[in-house]
């Protein structure tokens, strides 16, 4: 009797373990079938999707253009894949009620890479087992780069909506929507010397992170150029993430006006805590990865306050583009929409200008897309949420002017 | 001046970030000194741990310390469930290394039942300590009320451990359990209860653990016990496992000498240093700091 309890007892457990992963990965595609209805609905309707969802589909013919996105929805980095894969969707939804790419519907299939280079390679597998057409993704860096060598290789066209490594999209099939990091670097020092922010600027980094030590390189040499003086450079890593007195201590020591943080918002909340129990108050300033410290749940906003972010993107800024966009967001998702999910909408667009500029078609293969659409990425400017006239070179980079925000009374002011 | 200024600063960071390492690894030299086991799901209690007292104070307002006391009830259950569940089964199995798997296993679990129920997103743990940081040398110094509570709370569970397992009759047990399984149970002792009220102990502490580390250091995620929790381990491998002193001796100099690993070797080398130091002090001495030498009789 204790031991078929004992049996029972591990059942559960087990099964509450399947329930545990296998959640992320049907995640995707539950959500798939319920929020795109008509495109799910095409798909699906073969199978046996529901009368009320197979009425609903309005081109009859079917027509349906495949797009992947691939981010973390769990894990670490949760925050920017949830971003992204809101805003790729109300996109979608939006250009399948408009009408869809040349005529024909998009149907949106987002997987979960936990902001892991293998599992995003996985997800890219799976997508193109589905039928992938058009990847858009992934949405960090190093994943990024893992898989613009799959995307490569297939001949397949990539935009990333935040991948902002310079391999992330060293291929000419890969384009993005963000700044690359050395953009980033350049511009943050840019910005802070043309405002005459500090002249000595301490640098707390992820030396582990591809994406926090390239803006740092970067950051570097652009200080220099505007006579900007690195009084301290201190790395960490990602197993020594929670201890900065150190860091700390030596920017104070040198007697450091600004500390630039080129790192995500999980660390830099901690930096903050850190510096105001021990009396250190510089500005801060960060990139695109300090962007959420504001939705850390319970986060003290007074110790963000006064900190400056280079972003494309302001959720308060008051043109109508923003603000329909931002309720629309809220509408269907609850919450403000951050950077990355402005960088995601805007992709969503950007594959849909250029699809019509190349006059791609669903039944055309992922490879003809990709050579039709590589040209028609240069050619064409867009209008988005990140930047008006966005243009792009052949290399994948895009041009916008940078902006960016402050913290003030716990919200974002565009600057 | 400065300089002197900074090393004593260094020196009072070592000791805080050490302080936390130690009452972790308190927790992981208690099961193994007894069960003989690694339990590499301890860090992963201690996040359960934060996460209940966080719910319990910062979302549900109960005053902190009626939070901490609920928070090591049900992380006491939870660790009796997963030894009755997960590990007791297993006990008399073949391979010891099938103990070992399961308590990853159980590890993953934890970390992903928390992502599913309190999602990814980090949360700022509100410190639970009120006390106000010390400040010394015109604000040159500053120790935290975190640090002062965290090493005051470490040496209480560990005089209170030492007493409890020297001077009471579940205390000899447990020595006699740790000594020879088969021996103490043929003197009557219940083994398999005595191993559970280990693991309720450990689990407790974890609990306390929890609510230090996520107040000296407040961001609260899944993965928030993983990284301590191995550094722990190190720490009461360090000080020799098994030893209650000697956990926290480790604990405490693997945070010092991590800090002044940052300050003044290299900040990116931390990591690589601590365990550099921890390779040399197991080639001198195999049992660590406090270690028992066990000598094998013929």
């Amino acid at each position: 009797m204790k031991k078929l309890l004992v049996m029972a007892l591990a059942v559960t457990m087990t099964a509450s373990m399947l329930t545990g992963c296998g959640n992320s990965a049907s995640q995707p595609a539950a959500d798939n079938a319920s929020s795109g209805d008509e495109a799910a609905a095409d798909a699906a309707g073969d199978e046996a999707a529901g009368d009320d969802a197979a009425a609903e589909a309005p081109a009859a013919d079917g027509a349906v253009i495949k797009i992947g996105g691939i981010g973390p929805v769990t894990g670490g980095a949760a925050v920017y894949g949830q971003a992204v894969k809101n805003a790729a969707e109300l996109a979608a939804k939006e250009i399948n009620e408009a009408g869809g790419i040349n005529g024909a519907l998009i149907e949106f299939q987002f997987q979960d890479d936990e902001h892991d280079a293998e599992k995003a390679v996985n997800a890219y597998n799976t997508l193109k087992d589905w039928g992938m057409q058009i990847l858009m993704g992934t949405v960090t860096s190093n994943p990024c780069t893992a898989v613009v060598e799959k995307s490569q290789a297939d001949n397949l066209f990539q935009l990333t909506p935040s991948g902002s490594a310079i391999k992330s999209i060293q291929y000419d099939n890969a384009f993005r929507v963000c700044f690359s990091d050395p953009n980033q670097g350049a511009a943050s020092a840019q910005y802070i010397g043309e405002h005459s922010l500090a002249t000595k600027v301490a640098v707390i980094y992820d030396s582990s992170d591809v994406y926090s030590s390239g803006i740092y390189e970067k950051f570097a040499a652009g200080a220099k150029e505007q006579g900007i003086e690195i009084v301290s450079a201190e790395a960490f890593t990602a197993d020594s993430n929670t201890d900065f007195s150190v860091q700390l201590q030596k920017a104070k020591d040198a007697g450091a006006e600004l500390v630039f943080l080129p790192i995500y918002y999980t660390e830099a909340s901690l930096i903050l805590k850190q510096a105001d129990t021990m009396g250190f108050d510089p500005l801060f300033f960060g990139c695109d990865g300090l962007d959420g410290i504001l939705a850390v749940e319970n986060f003290d906003t007074a110790l963000a306050e006064e900190v400056m972010l280079l972003t494309p993107f302001a959720a308060d800024a008051e043109d109508e583009k923003t603000q329909s966009f931002v309720s629309a967001y809220e509408a269907a998702y609850g919450g403000t929409p951050n950077q990355f999910a402005a960088d995601a909408y805007d992709a969503m667009y950007i594959i849909k200008a250029a699809g019509e500029k190349a006059g791609i078609t669903a039944d055309m293969s992922a490879s003809d897309i990709c050579e039709a659409m590589k040209t028609a990425m240069t050619e064409i400017t867009v209008d988005g949420l990140t930047g008006e006239g966005m243009t792009w070179t052949a290399d994948g980079e895009p041009s916008k002017a940078p902006k960016a925000v402050k913290i003030v009374d716990g919200a974002y002011k565009a600057m | 001046m400065v300089d002197v200024m900074s090393f004593v600063s260094y020196l009072l960071n070592g000791i805080s970030l050490g302080s936390v390492y130690a009452i972790i690894a308190l927790g992981y030299t208690m099961v193994y000194g007894i069960a003989k086991m690694l339990n590499f799901a301890h860090g992963d209690v201690i996040m359960v741990g934060g996460y209940i007292v966080f719910v319990f104070v910062s979302t549900l307002g109960l005053p902190p310390l009626l939070g901490i006391f609920v928070a090591m009830i049900l992380c006491t259950v939870l660790g009796v469930t997963i030894e009755r569940v997960a590990y007791r089964p297993l006990r008399m199995a073949s391979s010891p290394l099938a103990v070992l798997i399961t308590a990853i296993g159980v590890s993953y679990l934890l970390q992903n039942l928390a992502l599913l129920i309190f999602g990814a997103n980090t949360k700022s743990f509100t410190s639970v300590v009120a006390i106000p940081p010390l400040k010394l040398a015109d604000g040159q110094l500053t120790i935290s009320g975190e640090t002062m509570v965290t090493i005051l709370v470490g040496i209480i569970v560990m005089v209170c451990l030492t007493l409890f397992v020297n001077k009471t009759k579940a205390g000899q047990a447990m020595l006699a359990v740790s000594e020879d399984k088969g021996a103490a149970q043929l003197m009557g002792i219940n083994v398999n209860g005595t191993i559970a009220l280990t693991f309720a102990i450990g689990s407790a502490l974890a609990a306390v653990a929890g609510v230090l580390l996520c107040s000296a250091y407040p961001s609260l995620t899944p993965y928030t016990g993983a990284m301590p929790g191995i550094k722990a381990f190190v720490a009461a491998v360090f000080g020799g496992i098994g030893s209650i002193p000697g956990a926290m001796i480790g604990g405490i100099l693997l945070g010092v000498i991590e800090i002044f690993g940052k300050a003044y070797i290299s900040s990116q080398m931390a990591d690589a240093i601590v365990f550099g130091v921890l390779i040399v002090v197991l080639l001198v001495k195999p049992t660590g700091i406090l270690g028992r030498n066990i000598q094998e009789k013929v």
